[in-house]
């Protein structure tokens, strides 16, 4: 089995997994007064301490969560319902194209259930916002801009964005700045304070530790309400018992991955390479998406011209690779790309594309899999792809 | 073989899913998403189109260890079967959109993209037996879906496995459960799976607008009450006529036809609903032709009554010629021609008489 989709879920680090089953034979509320509640504290500060240091952030800056799509809508959420509270005309939030539904869903929410208004920005071909497709969106009315949310890097596409000079926008008008940087930390070099932004997503099972544990990276000065009410853990900002075991394997994870990342990713770099070279020898007229400079190391993102997305996975599934073919709604029901119809991509290219991601178990075996099933793969998802009249397949 | 089983998310066609793995086939499961707009989970299950019954599905391929994946045919339903019905209605007749699902999208649709895929064959949970080329009613006759699949030609039937066919459907539930299938005592899928709530009445009024006529008696001609819209009716129908007039000597009153050109629902008498001579178009052979004319037991609904008939072929045309009275024949049902319990073909009917006595 060949697994490349490690933008998904990638391995557990056996460093975490020890570190969370060492963890979860320890007793204590974190919130309690006496000596097991003081060593789970001990634990949960200690970890704090270490993912700040970490990604560049202070340790009262550290919010533990349950994961990515908590701290996308802790941020959104939070952050619009206090920008208004402080100005009732602060309706606007302005977010990319591009952005995970965890980040487009919530804002959806936010506009049908609370007043926002969606301002989506849109990205050029390679899917990057420019700089001044945001500059102008603050202009048009800078009043009302509640927030603004713009991904690191592209969860399906793997193309970074200019964060800090987008950060460094927003805050020329005022505005509080997002990232969702689920797929950036382990893979770039990602500095909280260099950064400039207000407040970063990240969680742990993107980069080697638990399911289930994530942080959101929040500046002291930035007034978020709070989606969770109790016990006022957290800043107060996100109740609930600290989860000792998974702030421990989050933060062994993260230390790790940021530590081993320039080796790492240097060997996926040349992996990936070396996968599109030899899917291009199968495939000619393959397309690869995204960004050729600005793009996550272990991304490739390839469109085949004729084929349905979901033929190819499911014939590469047969012969033991393991890929993805991007969003996929509740039912099951695969949607064309949303990132790459707003990249310009049509309907059938965007349904017709595979992402391979590749992680730090990542072997030179694995894209040899991929390289010697992809021709014949192809070739009978064509003639599949045209046994159903286009939009009606799959 | 390498076949693919359709997994509706209900316990027939996980446990026809199940036989195909325990006969040594290499098996894929899919789910057909037929709707565009799935249901949500709070509406429940109801045998199809909802998410709770693609997740049923899944849940069972992953008991069974196959690989699961879903197909959206929602376009191609909507286009072959949905819009199809409604025009079935609008022009008088009454469809069964079951069987046109089997014609254009199990064994079309699905089976080409199948086979193009690689696959030799389409797995379903119907209740029929298929072996060498012949189709066979189910041993459970109150299940039996042999009529529902008798639109199919033999190349679609040389590609299709129906491993339920020697089964009853109480045997099905105990294996299922003996499986350590979820579904095992899951409510059988009823109605049409479309119109969640089974209001199809309702359903043709949306689509196709209320647009009101007259209720006529067939002996009089007389005016006896009025209609929202003539694409309601159902030949045979007696509830739901809300009449004005009561007929004299007091007895109940049917739909006889259905006239779509002027809007009118024409009424009368039960016994002028029987009928003894069908006539039918666009005959499919499921195992070949057989003869220009021959002694058979022809159905004319789902789960209706059998009549012995004497069909002839006319070319495109079959009129069968049934040898005792059946009532309540509507156009646009299937003319279904047994020879025993196996199936020889189908015909779309196209009208229905008493035929006259010779003089």
């Amino acid at each position: 089995m060949a697994y490349l989709d490690h933008a998904a879920t990638t391995p557990v680090l056996p460093e975490a997994v020890s570190a969370v089953t060492e963890a979860l034979g320890g007793l204590g509320n974190a919130s309690a007064l006496h000596g097991s509640g003081r060593t789970a504290r001990r634990r949960v500060e200690e970890s704090r301490e270490s993912l700040a240091d970490a990604l560049g952030a202070r340790p009262s800056e550290v919010i533990f969560t349950a994961g990515g799509t908590e701290s996308d809508n802790l941020a959104l959420k939070g952050l619009f319902w206090a920008r208004r509270a402080e100005d009732p005309r602060r309706r606007r939030v302005i977010v990319s194209a591009v952005e995970h539904h965890a980040v487009l869903d919530a804002v959806q929410w936010l506009a049908s259930a609370q007043g926002a208004e969606t301002v989506l920005l849109p990205v050029d071909r390679l899917g990057r916002v420019e700089p001044d497709v945001l500059r102008d969106a603050l202009a048009a009315d800078p009043d009302s801009a509640a927030l603004v949310s713009v991904m690191w890097a592209n969860n399906e596409v793997g193309t970074i964005q200019p964060i800090a000079e987008l950060a460094g926008i927003a805050h020329e008008f005022g505005v509080p700045f997002h990232t969702d940087a689920v797929q950036a930390v382990g893979s770039l070099a990602v500095d909280f304070a260099e950064s400039g932004v207000d407040a970063l997503t990240m969680t742990g099972h993107k980069l080697g530790g638990p399911y289930g544990a994530g942080a959101l990276l929040l500046r002291r000065d930035v007034d978020c309400v709070p989606l969770l009410h109790g016990g006022g853990q957290e800043r107060d900002v996100r109740s609930g018992t600290l989860d000792v075991a998974g702030a421990v394997g989050l933060t062994t994870a993260t230390c790790i991955t940021v530590l081993r990342r320039r080796q790492t990713t240097a060997r996926i770099a040349e992996l990936r390479e070396k996968l599109v070279a030899g899917v291009r020898v199968a495939v000619p007229d393959v397309v690869v998406n995204g960004d050729p400079e600005h793009r996550l190391p272990g991304i490739a993102h390839l469109t085949f011209p004729g084929c349905e997305g979901d033929s190819l996975l499911m014939l590469l599934d047969a012969r033991g690779v393991e890929c993805s073919t991007g969003s996929a709604c509740a039912a099951g029901v695969a949607q064309p790309s949303h990132v790459l119809l707003a990249m310009g991509a049509d309907d059938a290219a965007a349904r017709g594309s595979l992402r391979f991601s590749l992680g730090h178990t990542t072997t030179a075996d694995d894209v040899a899999a991929v390289v010697a099933a992809i021709g014949p793969v192809v070739e009978r998802a064509r003639r599949a792809g045209t046994a159903v009249p286009a939009g009606t397949g799959a | 073989m390498k076949v693919l089983a359709a997994m509706s998310g209900g316990v027939d066609s996980a446990v026809a899913a199940a036989r195909a793995v325990d006969a040594g086939h290499d098996v894929t499961g899919i789910h057909l998403a037929l709707s565009t707009n799935p249901a949500t989970l709070r509406t429940g299950a109801r045998g199809c189109c909802t998410i709770e019954d693609s997740n049923d599905a899944r849940r069972a391929a992953d008991v069974l260890g196959i690989p699961f994946y879903i197909w959206d045919l929602a376009e191609r339903f909507r286009a072959d079967v949905v819009d199809d019905f409604v025009a079935e209605y609008a022009a008088g007749r009454t469809p069964n959109p079951c069987l046109r699902c089997n014609e254009k999208i199990k064994f079309s649709a699905v089976l080409d993209r199948a086979l193009a895929l690689g696959f030799d064959a389409v797995v379903t949970g119907h209740h029929a037996r298929l072996a060498d080329g012949v189709l066979r009613r189910s041993v459970d006759a109150g299940k039996d879906q042999s009529y529902v699949l008798a639109v199919l030609t033999p190349q679609q039937l040389a590609h299709a496995i129906f491993p339920l066919g020697d089964t009853t459907k109480a045997d099905v539930r105990a294996e299922a459960a003996a499986r350590g299938l979820a579904v095992a005592d899951k409510p059988d899928s009823h109605d049409i799976c479309f119109i969640a709530d089974g209001d199809t009445r309702g359903f043709l009024t949306r689509h196709l607008g209320s647009t009101p006529g007259d209720i006529v008696d067939a002996g009089s001609g007389a005016i006896v009450g009025s209609h929202a819209g003539a694409h309601g009716f159902t030949v045979g129908q007696r509830r739901g006529l809300h009449l004005d007039r009561v007929a004299p000597g007091g007895e109940p009153r049917y739909v006889l036809e259905i006239r779509p050109a002027t809007n009118t629902v024409v009424v009368g008498p039960g016994e002028l609903l029987d009928v003894d001579e069908v006539a039918a178009e666009r005959p499919v052979w499921t195992s070949g032709y057989p003869g220009e004319q021959f002694e058979c037991s022809v159905q004319l609904r789902a789960h209706g009554m059998v009549s012995p008939a004497r069909v002839v072929i006319e070319g495109e045309r079959v009129v069968a010629r049934l040898h005792t009275t059946q009532r309540g024949v509507a156009a646009g049902q299937a003319l279904v021609m047994y020879d025993g319990d196996r199936v020889l073909g189908s015909a779309t009917i196209s009208s229905a008489r008493r035929a006259p006595v010779p003089a």
